[in-house]
């Protein structure tokens, strides 16, 4: 066993801010929590990286096209702007998709961009917009079209929503625009924003033929990474819950369009999407609670809310014959696993709930969670709900538009009368809730925000976790230092991970990066300075 | 089918890119200033386009790639980013303390007009900038050119900002190296030692993005150019330049500044454009070619020799920069197959004109284009009209491939999902030994994997 260092979290915070300019240490001071347990600390968040801080973060167009459109594969999603923004979003998400049939519309392997050239950045960019769109809808024939606005274009003042509409209306298909220009905000989660905003002002509603079903419910903030929609897809179909729509995995616009005859809305990551429940409930009557499909406790729970929810007393019954079904089947895989990863140690660092979510599956493995934080989460993220009427807005975050929306004059219809939310309240289901991820985590926890590279250095040098989770800029760096890199956004190409078949895949593989050989051969014979040798070999 | 909407009518596009065969300056540049020995690249712009380059570094090479952004806000791309880069400056210096740092522009800092030499001159008076440290910078927006221009500009400015002429000559050739991997550049730097040529290669990334696992991150790893080589540049007696759209603009630059005559080659990949290189490199360092490297020439020649049945008449499709794609195509020529379609997003003048050199006669069928929507689908629809034995390109190949059942040979920038790209060489005469064997492999494979199994065959 690897002997581990044990340094006080406010040593260990104080230590790292000395490294910064003093200006610098006082914001960075701010982002960096350890946590207290019972009582929530406050924590800054959702502001702006300081430049020259190399951040894990991404830009606004990232979080727009690339997370909550990207995985819905009956829309061609037009990049406005010059060739690179397009090409670094071509796949690299790995949402995954499955087609019904050969036939069926599947643009998701496809990279479309305007190209824009100087030329094009001097006189404006709208002619060759209109342009592509047009030879787009000609060769491909797409029922919609999304355009997608990078850094140059809100510059230059080219008008994608005037554009759109006018495509529009000359093309007789669904076209709409996104003003998802990267420097909106300081990271992609403006971008999750301005996608919520456009896909309900735009799709969500426009298909009036009623859904069959008995329960019928959409997922939210779901985007198939790894195949995890179809594991979660595969669990309600076993149990006979009708699933609408995803937004967004395995997914398609046309879904999107009937996701208003839902009686709840589900809310996976709350960061990145909890406006369009937020919006459905008012304009719809659809409420919406917090359910979490990482971890196969945390499936079997929000399995159990969704039966409470119906009330229905048939579904509850189904609902527990299978999650006795699969728990045993998840129980034998674990239990000669979690011998060899009890009381191991992992740290989170990650997107906007993956570094909460994931907290569940260490725990089933017996392993602690010494670190975490998120990339681009909001207080609200890490500290419950409650605190949204106390956040600051700044300048970066007041230019995302906050669109005001009222009940539907026709299709307005609660789904529970307010006795109804009200007993269900009393048995402990949570409407429109969600704790955060600090309530949840043990005391001495350092919660640190958009954690910089210098942080994430000290944190693995000094602690030695045995797994460390973050995203493909991290990876290497972390597992030159001879700690295993577990990719949280990409999955290292593996999953899916939700549910509970995706709940042993993920014990496999934590099983099979603790148990990796290769980390004892790191010296050779001759570098007979044994230090490394033994302070990682487990 | 992946590329299910992809289907032999072409449709002529003028503003529609699908599925581009290029991406954007910054990554290029990025690349390159990596190797520089202690360099920190950094990206001056909003942070989505710095998370973007080192995403795809750092999946191409499966490496720590460092770098730095200045996060720009709305508010920075109304008044400018000038307050985020000083404070870049300042941070990077004190948290990263590199040797260098290389800013390259984006295309938001391009737009609104940040004028990087007076910041970061600016940057210098406020003595942000420690004594012996450098910050230099290269323009790139990415609405010109491709990431090939950003490589070239990168290069340019190192010559700019650091080669230098004093009194005296130094008895070194200078070798500036156009957009290859690691393994290319440590191949160039054996072939020269081999030779007993005196070098400065630059820029070079091996050592850098090829590191060794050792247990501790080296923020700055142990290769790359050092400033003190590159400021001796100037002094070199002369210059080979290897890819003439990566480095021709800096080897005009030196010889105006320092007066180093200079050689514009092709990229060394392959029997004619390595003999040309070595020629050239003999004549420059004054040395002769020492039989090992006869001997590497004729071990290539040989299996090729062998080989000819799996090669001749073979269509091949390939798609990439130019600056690799000339030398490739005169290879594959001179292994008697057919590239019959080729294209590269990147713009480029001369592309025609020495494709149309090496194909005209014995490819006459060959079609070729490069620059805006000289993209991967109409290389697919292209090979949708008439088929291929063999595609060359960078990952995003494999959809095509897939769907067309096509003998697939992973070669360009990004790599995404295999390795070993930057550990064994192309360039030289051992890159060509390994380009072949790839080349072959993948056509024999199918053959055993799909051939009736009366035809399975033991020796081949
Ligand atoms: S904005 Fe320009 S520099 Fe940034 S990723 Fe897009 S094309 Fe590249
Ligand atoms: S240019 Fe803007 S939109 Fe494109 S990647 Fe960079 S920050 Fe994002």
């Amino acid at each position: 066993m690897k002997t581990k260092v044990t340094m006080d979290p406010e040593r260990w915070k104080a230590e790292v801010l000395t490294k910064y300019p003093s200006k610098v240490a006082k914001k960075r001071a701010k982002s960096i929590v350890v946590n207290e347990g019972d009582e929530v600390k406050q924590i800054q968040a959702n502001i702006r990286t300081i430049p020259g801080i190399i951040t894990q973060r991404g830009c606004t167009y990232a979080g727009c096209k690339g997370v909550v459109l990207g995985p819905t594969r009956d829309i061609i999603n037009l990049v406005h702007g010059p060739i690179g923004c397009s090409f670094y979003a071509w796949l690299t998400r790995r949402n995954q998709t499955l087609p019904p049939t050969p036939d069926s519309p599947n643009f998701m392997m496809y990279a479309f961009s305007t190209d824009m050239q100087d030329s094009n950045i001097v006189f404006g960019g709208e002619i060759k917009l209109k342009q592509a769109i047009r030879e787009a809808f000609e060769i491909f024939k797409p029922k919609n079209i999304g355009i997608f606005s990078t850094c140059p274009v809100g510059l230059i003042g080219d008008d994608v929503h005037a554009v759109a509409r006018e495509m529009k209306a000359e093309l007789g298909i669904n076209i709409f625009g996104f003003s998802c220009e990267g420097y909106k905000g300081v990271s992609q989660s403006a971008g999750h924003h301005i996608a919520n905003n456009g896909v309900f002002k735009h799709v969500v509603g426009l298909n009036d033929t009623p859904v069959e079903g008995k329960f019928k419910v959409n997922l939210l903030g779901e985007y198939n990474i790894g195949g995890d929609a179809f594991e979660i897809e595969r669990i309600f179909e076993k149990i006979g819950i009708t699933l609408i729509s995803t937004f967004s995995g395995n997914s398609t616009i046309d879904s999107f369009e009937q996701s208003h005859h839902a009686d709840l809305n589900m809310i996976m990551c709350h960061r990145s999407i909890n406006y369009l429940a937020e919006m459905m409930e008012t304009k719809f009557g659809i409420p919406w609670i917090k359910v979490n499909f990482i971890g196969a406790d945390a499936t079997a729970k929000s399995l159990r809310k969704i039966a409470q929810y119906f009330g229905d007393a048939g579904l509850a019954a189904k609902v527990e014959e299978v999650i006795a079904e699969e728990m045993a089947l998840v129980a034998k895989e674990l239990e000669p696993i979690k011998a060899r990863t009890q009381d191991k140690t992992a740290m989170l660092f990650v997107g906007g709930s993956r570094a909460h979510h994931y907290q569940e599956l260490f725990n089933e493995l017996g392993m602690k969670t010494l670190s975490a934080g998120y990339e681009f989460g909001h207080r609200d993220d890490y500290e419950g709900r409650r605190v949204i009427p106390t956040i600051q807005i700044d300048a970066d975050s007041r230019n995302i538009e906050e669109i005001h929306v009222e009940a539907d004059p026709t299709r307005y219809r609660p789904r529970k009368t307010e006795a109804e939310i009200k007993a269900l309240v009393a048995q402990g289901l949570q409407f429109s809730e969600y704790e955060g991820m600090m309530t949840e985590m043990g005391k001495g926890a350092l919660v640190i925000d958009d954690i910089s590279h210098y942080e994430m250095e000290k944190l693995v040098e000094i602690y030695q976790p045995d797994v460390f989770c973050a995203g493909i800029k991290e990876k290497y760096c972390v597992q030159k230092m001879g700690i295993p890199l577990k990719q949280l956004h990409s999955y290292d190409y593996g999953g899916p991970y939700a549910g509970f078949e995706g709940a042993v895949n993920f014990y496999k593989d934590i099983d099979m990066i603790v148990s990796t050989s290769i980390w004892k051969m790191v010296k050779a014979p001759w570098q007979k300075e044994s230090v490394i040798e033994a302070e990682y070999a487990l | 089918m992946l590329l299910r909407h992809t289907t032999d009518k072409i449709i002529e596009r003028e503003a529609l890119t699908v599925n581009p065969a290029k991406t954007c300056q910054p990554v290029g540049a990025m690349y390159a200033a990596l190797g520089i020995h202690g360099c920190l690249p950094h990206s001056h712009g909003s942070q989505g386009c710095c998370s973007y380059h080192r995403s795809v570094l750092t999946r191409h090479y499966k490496e720590p790639v460092m770098a730095a952004t200045s996060s720009f806000t709305e508010g920075s791309s109304v008044f400018g980013g000038q307050a985020n880069l000083l404070q870049a400056i300042n941070t990077i210096f004190s948290v990263y303390n590199p040797d260098v740092i290389a800013v390259h522009s984006t295309c938001l800092s391009e737009t609104i007009g940040d004028d990087l030499t007076q910041i970061i001159a600016k940057a210098k008076e406020e003595g942000n900038v420690p004594n012996g440290k450098y910050v230099f910078h290269a323009n790139t927006p990415s609405y010109v050119g491709s990431h090939v221009t950003g490589y070239a500009n990168m290069v340019t400015a190192m010559v700019k900002t650091f080669s230098m002429k004093s009194s005296t000559k130094k008895n070194q050739v200078n070798i500036i190296s156009g957009w290859i991997e690691p393994s290319d550049m440590r191949e160039i730097k054996r072939i020269a030692n081999q030779m007993m040529a005196k070098i400065v290669l630059f820029p070079d990334t091996s050592d850098v993005l090829d590191a060794p696992m050792t247990g501790k991150h080296e923020f700055y790893p142990k290769g790359g150019v050092t400033i003190p080589e590159l400021i001796s540049t100037g002094d070199s007696k002369f210059t080979i330049g290897l890819g003439p759209l990566c480095t021709l603009d800096a080897c005009i630059k030196l010889e105006n500044q320092c007066k180093v005559k200079f050689d514009s080659l092709e990229l060394p990949i392959g029997i004619q454009a390595t003999d040309t290189f070595i020629t050239a490199l003999s004549r420059a360092a004054g040395v002769q070619v020492p039989d090992s490297l006869t001997d590497e020439r004729g071990r290539l020649i040989d299996i090729i020799a062998d080989m000819q049945k799996y090669l001749y008449g073979k269509r091949v499709a390939l798609f990439g920069d130019p600056d690799t794609l000339v030398p490739l195509t005169e290879f594959l020529v001179a292994l008697d197959m057919k590239p019959v379609y080729i294209v590269t997003g990147t713009p480029d003048k001369t592309f025609e004109d020495r494709m149309a050199s090496i194909l005209s006669t014995k490819v006459p069928e060959a079609k070729y284009k490069a620059g805006e929507r000289a993209d991967t689908f109409l290389l697919h629809q292209w090979i949708k009209q008439q088929g291929v034995d063999l595609l060359i390109g960078n990952t995003y190949g494999k959809y095509i491939a897939r769907d067309e059942n096509i003998p697939f040979v992973r070669l360009g920038f990004p790599i995404l999902d295999r390795v070993g790209h930057s550990y064994f060489p192309m360039v030289g005469y051992a890159g060509a030994m390994n380009l072949v064997t790839k080349i072959l492999d993948v056509i024999m494979d199918k053959i055993d994997r799909e051939v009736p199994e009366e035809k399975v065959e033991l020796v081949m």
